[in-house]
């Protein structure tokens, strides 16, 4: 569940994080959602067949390290940059879904020398329609009782993605992990709400092949948003998922694994 | 002990047809102009009463309620310090956190101290969660940006001299606060608290520290801000550092008072009404807070006043909720309450809430004024009912 410890470390700068590890061959880095990585989540597993997956858990999520003038996506975006060339990453993979996905952008636009390949998934991040008019939900302070059936299309697979939010039963630990997620999910989402004015203007700069995953039944940021994504960086393609939420990926991976291997492939 | 006289200035007209919460998302067709005009100046005419009745004056705000429609602790004082004579005129409080502009909540306040005559006492609050909405202000790292801007206001109000500020949040060329406050260095100022490590935090600044509705809390944090105050500072508090909130009605006979109970009773429930998203979204409290709330199955926001659904009178007086009586009922009450935690400098008073109308607000303060407030004036204040030894 995702409430679960990722099993190694990692020290970058002085900070260090949580990280999952799996798999050899060419790097992957999966960059998570606002409420953290499940480490037996069989998508990663599929990935890990092929590929080298690395994924930290965000600075301030899980148990690790929040840097002191850690506050926006820009900061983090700067220290997955020191982590990207102290884990000397070439001809990797970049690969983000919610959050992980405006994090993977926002890294994108800054330069994409040590990537080959862009996958966003169900992404935030960007402003596309007019100033009266919201395009991503409200998910910073969804009341965690209704974060199942909003962030997945069968609520029932994510309550279990949420240990059925059956708090008195977790450890202290388990507890923390999910309250402290939710707050660094807010700390660095809530201004703009959960989009960077400058970002879309900035999609151009990514020139490696990318691909947008979307859930169709993604009721956080619908697929046309996912589509006007994929408009907006350069010979990007679009892919859609059935039977998937926002976090579809954590329910469809099979779907997911499929068309994300295919698309890394070719 | 000093009697404040405080109101949220509802628009309780409108309670009777909403259905769920009252504030954040109510449309303000529930808010007619017309019952709003002639609801403001009611209760602006039950303040100026207060001054004349010999109460203080203590205001609040809210954002986007049906419960409080002063939208601004300086608009509402700004009229009163030229409409109130002696009253001293407490803001608790401007909620610092929300605000973008703490430069702008200085000089506000500053204004409203000179126009009155050094009357000013000042409040700084966190705000509610459900506030946030309105002012888009994160509650992440709130206390963060609360005591920058504290900071800022306290040297706003102190410097003679022009000053830049390049802080966190917070970034100005120029401040230079005109008027300064008539109050040297600068009006008395007063933080609510509920818990002992907050009270513990205000009696290092040495300030007032409230509670509200704290009941069977109260004493614990009472006597944490007196111990502080004392290690902190090296001598006693005092007797002007704490204060409580609670309901009050009075009347000539037992039923009188039932009656103007269960109108007020209302507000119990259309207070706490709020979209479950607002209770306590992620950073407004503390994470070791939000654990700990989880640990016991607590996923929402704030009890309603540690009281039960539905509270019977005798719950409420007993839980110091609420203040209700005939004078001598009313006064023993109080006595009693203050005892119970150690003494009481400030007692504040919700004197108008729910439906309790006009008339009977004047009546009750009127009473109140005339047979308890006396008799509270001679209680003796917090010092010096619990000497704390010097260690």
């Amino acid at each position: 569940m995702l409430m679960t410890a990722l099993p190694d470390r990692v020290s970058v700068g002085g900070a260090t994080l949580e990280v999952l590890r799996k798999g050899k061959g060419q790097p992957l880095l999966f960059l998570h959602t606002g409420h953290g990585i499940d480490p037996s989540e069989p998508f990663l597993d599929a990935l890990a067949s092929e590929y080298r997956v690395i994924a930290p858990a965000h600075p301030g999520f899980g148990s690790s390290d929040l840097p002191a003038g850690i506050t926006t996506v820009d900061d983090l975006a700067y220290f997955y940059l020191d982590f990207i060339e102290q884990e000397d990453l070439q001809d990797a993979v970049l690969m983000g879904s919610s959050f992980g996905g405006w994090l993977a952008a926002e890294l994108a636009i800054k330069g994409t020398g040590r990537f080959s390949k862009l996958v966003l998934m169900d992404a935030l991040g960007a402003k596309f329609g007019d100033r009266e008019h919201r395009e991503i939900k409200e998910i910073l302070n969804t009341p965690i009782d209704d974060l199942p059936a909003t962030l997945f299309n069968d609520a029932q697979i994510g309550a279990k993605k949420f240990g059925n939010l059956d708090f008195p039963s977790m450890q202290e630990a388990e507890i923390t992990r999910f309250a402290r997620n939710r707050e660094s999910f807010l700390m660095f989402g809530w201004a703009h709400a959960l989009f960077n004015p400058k970002l879309v203007s900035r999609l151009h700069r990514i020139q490696i092949p990318s691909l947008v995953v979307w859930g169709e039944q993604d009721n956080v940021v619908a697929a046309s948003y996912g589509q006007a994504y994929a408009k907006a960086i350069p010979g990007a393609k679009f892919a859609s998922i059935p039977r998937a939420g926002h976090y579809g990926y954590m329910e469809q991976p099979a779907a997911y694994a499929d068309a994300v291997l295919k698309f890394l492939a070719n | 002990m000093e009697v404040w006289q405080f109101c949220e200035q509802s628009m309780h007209p409108a309670w009777s047809r909403i259905q769920g919460p009252t504030k954040v998302t109510i449309p303000n067709e529930f808010c007619d102009p017309v019952v709003a005009h002639e609801l403001y100046n009611r209760y602006l005419d039950e303040w100026m009463l207060g001054d004349e009745l010999g109460y203080n004056i203590f205001v609040n705000e809210h954002h986007a309620s049906a419960n409080c429609m002063s939208v601004s602790c300086t608009l509402t004082l700004s009229i009163l310090a030229r409409q109130t004579q002696k009253a001293r005129l407490l803001s608790l409080g401007v909620p610092i956190a929300n605000r973008t502009d703490p430069y702008r909540v200085a000089e506000e306040l500053a204004m409203i101290d000179v126009i009155s005559k050094g009357r000013l006492e000042v409040g700084l609050v966190k705000a509610s969660p459900f506030e946030l909405s309105m002012s888009n202000q994160s509650p992440a790292r709130i206390m963060d940006r609360y005591w920058e801007a504290h900071d800022l206001i306290v040297k706003a109000f102190t410097s003679r001299e022009p000053f830049s500020w390049e802080g966190e949040f917070y970034q100005y060329r120029n401040v230079n606060l005109w008027p300064r406050p008539y109050q040297q260095p600068m009006p008395p100022m007063w933080i609510t608290a509920s818990s002992a490590a907050n009270g513990r935090k205000i009696a290092q600044l040495g300030y007032v520290c409230a509670t509200f509705f704290n009941g069977k809390g109260t004493k614990m944090l009472f006597d944490a801000y007196r111990e502080e105050y004392l290690k902190t500072h090296g001598h006693v508090a005092p007797p002007t550092r704490l204060a409580y909130l609670g309901m009050m009605v009075t009347g000539h006979n037992e039923a009188e008072v039932a009656e103007r109970v269960a109108k007020m009773q209302v507000y119990l429930d259309v207070q706490p009404r709020t979209p479950k998203e607002w209770t306590n979204p992620p950073g407004y409290e503390s994470l070791e807070g939000n654990v700990k709330a989880l640990q016991v199955g607590k996923k929402g926001g704030r009890l309603n006043f540690g009281l039960p659904p539905n509270p019977t009178m005798e719950q409420m007086i007993e839980g110091g909720i609420f203040f209700a009586g005939t004078p001598d009922q009313i006064y023993n009450q109080i006595k009693k309450f203050s005892d119970s935690v150690g003494g009481l400098d400030h007692l504040l008073v919700l004197s108008q809430a729910g439906e309790l109308s006009h008339a009977e607000t004047v009546d009750s303060l009127t009473l109140f004024a005339k047979e308890v407030m006396p008799r509270l004036k001679e209680l003796k204040s917090s010092h010096e009912v619990i000497p704390i030894a010097a260690e």
